[in-house]
C-alpha cells in the first residue's frame, strides 16, 4: 500500500472540491451544474476515505457508502428535474429559472 | 504504489478541470468518467479496495450512465447552448476562480498546520466495512434506503408526463 503523507490525500480532496465549486459557480448548463455537484460529493467522500485509511478504521469507507447513496438519490431527482426543466423552459440555462413564477 | 497515488491524483485533478471547462456535454461526461476512475485508483492505493470497486460500479457505472441517458434524451450532444460561448470567457470565471483559489490557500494552510502522519499502512478489508456497516451503522443503512426510496418516488413523480393546465 502507498505510504503517502496524510495531508496529500486531503490536499487532493480540497483541490477536487474547489474545482467542483468553481464549476457550480461558473457553468450555467444544468447538466454541468449536476456534474460539478457530483465532483464535490466525490471529493468529500475522498476526504472521508483518506481519514479512514489514516486510522485504519472502516468508518471512513462506511461514510463514503452513505455519500454514494446520497449522490445517487440526488442525481436521480436532479436529472428528472433537468428533463422537466427542458420541457418547461425549452433550454438548460439555469438563469432562465429567474423568470419562474410561483 | 506510492507513485501510483501521485499519478492517479494528478490525473484526477487534470480530468476534473477538463470536466468543468469543456463546451460539449458528452466530452465533459467522458472526462468525468476518467476522473472517477483516477479517484478509484487513489482509493485502492490508500488501502480501501471495497470503495474503489464501489466507485467504479456505482459512480462510473450507474451515475454517469444516467447522465448520458439524460443527455441523449435531451438531444444536446453538441455544444452546451449559449452557455459554452457566452460563459466561458475569462471575465465570467475569473471572479469565482480567484475566490476558490483563496479558499484553497486557506484549506491548505489548515491541513498543513496539522500533525504529520502517513496513510495506507494496512488495507481495510471489505469484511470490516460490512461488519461496521451492519453493526454500529445499521440505522444509517435504514436511512439511506429510505432516502433512495424517496428519490425513486420523486424521480417518478417529476418524470411523468402530465397535462399542463395552460396547455403547454
Amino acid at each position: 500500500m502507498a505510504h503517502v503523507p496524510f495531508e496529500y490525500g486531503l490536499y487532493l480532496a480540497a483541490v477536487l472540491f474547489l474545482i467542483g465549486l468553481v464549476g457550480v459557480l461558473v457553468r450555467r448548463n444544468l447538466i454541468f451544474v449536476l456534474a460539478s455537484i457530483e465532483i464535490m460529493l466525490n471529493a468529500a467522500g475522498l476526504a472521508f476515505v483518506v481519514a479512514g485509511a489514516r486510522w485504519e478504521r472502516p468508518d471512513g469507507q462506511v461514510m463514503f457508502i452513505f455519500i454514494l447513496s446520497m449522490a445517487a438519490a440526488e442525481v436521480a431527482v436532479g436529472l428528472a428535474l433537468a428533463l422537466l426543466y427542458r420541457r418547461v423552459f425549452d433550454t438548460l440555462d439555469i438563469d432562465e429559472a429567474s423568470r419562474m413564477r410561483g | 504504489m506510492t507513485v501510483a497515488f501521485y499519478i492517479a491524483g494528478a490525473v484526477a485533478v487534470i480530468a476534473t478541470l477538463l470536466v468543468v471547462t469543456r463546451r460539449s456535454t458528452i466530452h465533459a461526461l467522458l472526462y468525468l468518467v476518467v476522473s472517477l476512475f483516477a479517484v478509484a485508483v487513489v482509493f485502492y492505493t490508500l488501502g480501501a479496495p471495497f470503495v474503489a470497486a464501489l466507485e467504479v460500479i456505482v459512480y462510473a457505472g450507474a451515475i454517469i450512465v444516467l447522465f448520458l441517458f439524460t443527455v441523449m434524451l435531451l438531444n444536446i450532444g453538441g455544444e452546451a447552448g449559449p452557455d459554452a460561448r457566452r460563459r466561458l470567457r475569462p471575465a465570467s470565471w475569473i471572479g469565482p476562480g480567484v475566490l476558490a483559489a483563496v479558499l484553497l490557500v486557506g484549506l491548505v494552510a489548515i491541513i498543513a498546520s496539522g500533525a504529520n502522519a502517513r496513510v495506507g499502512g494496512r488495507a481495510v478489508e471489505p469484511r470490516e466495512v460490512g461488519v461496521a456497516l451492519y453493526g454500529p451503522y445499521a440505522i444509517g443503512v435504514e436511512l439511506a434506503s429510505t432516502l433512495l426510496l424517496a428519490a425513486l418516488i420523486g424521480a417518478r413523480h417529476l418524470g411523468q408526463r402530465r397535462r399542463e393546465p395552460d396547455g403547454r
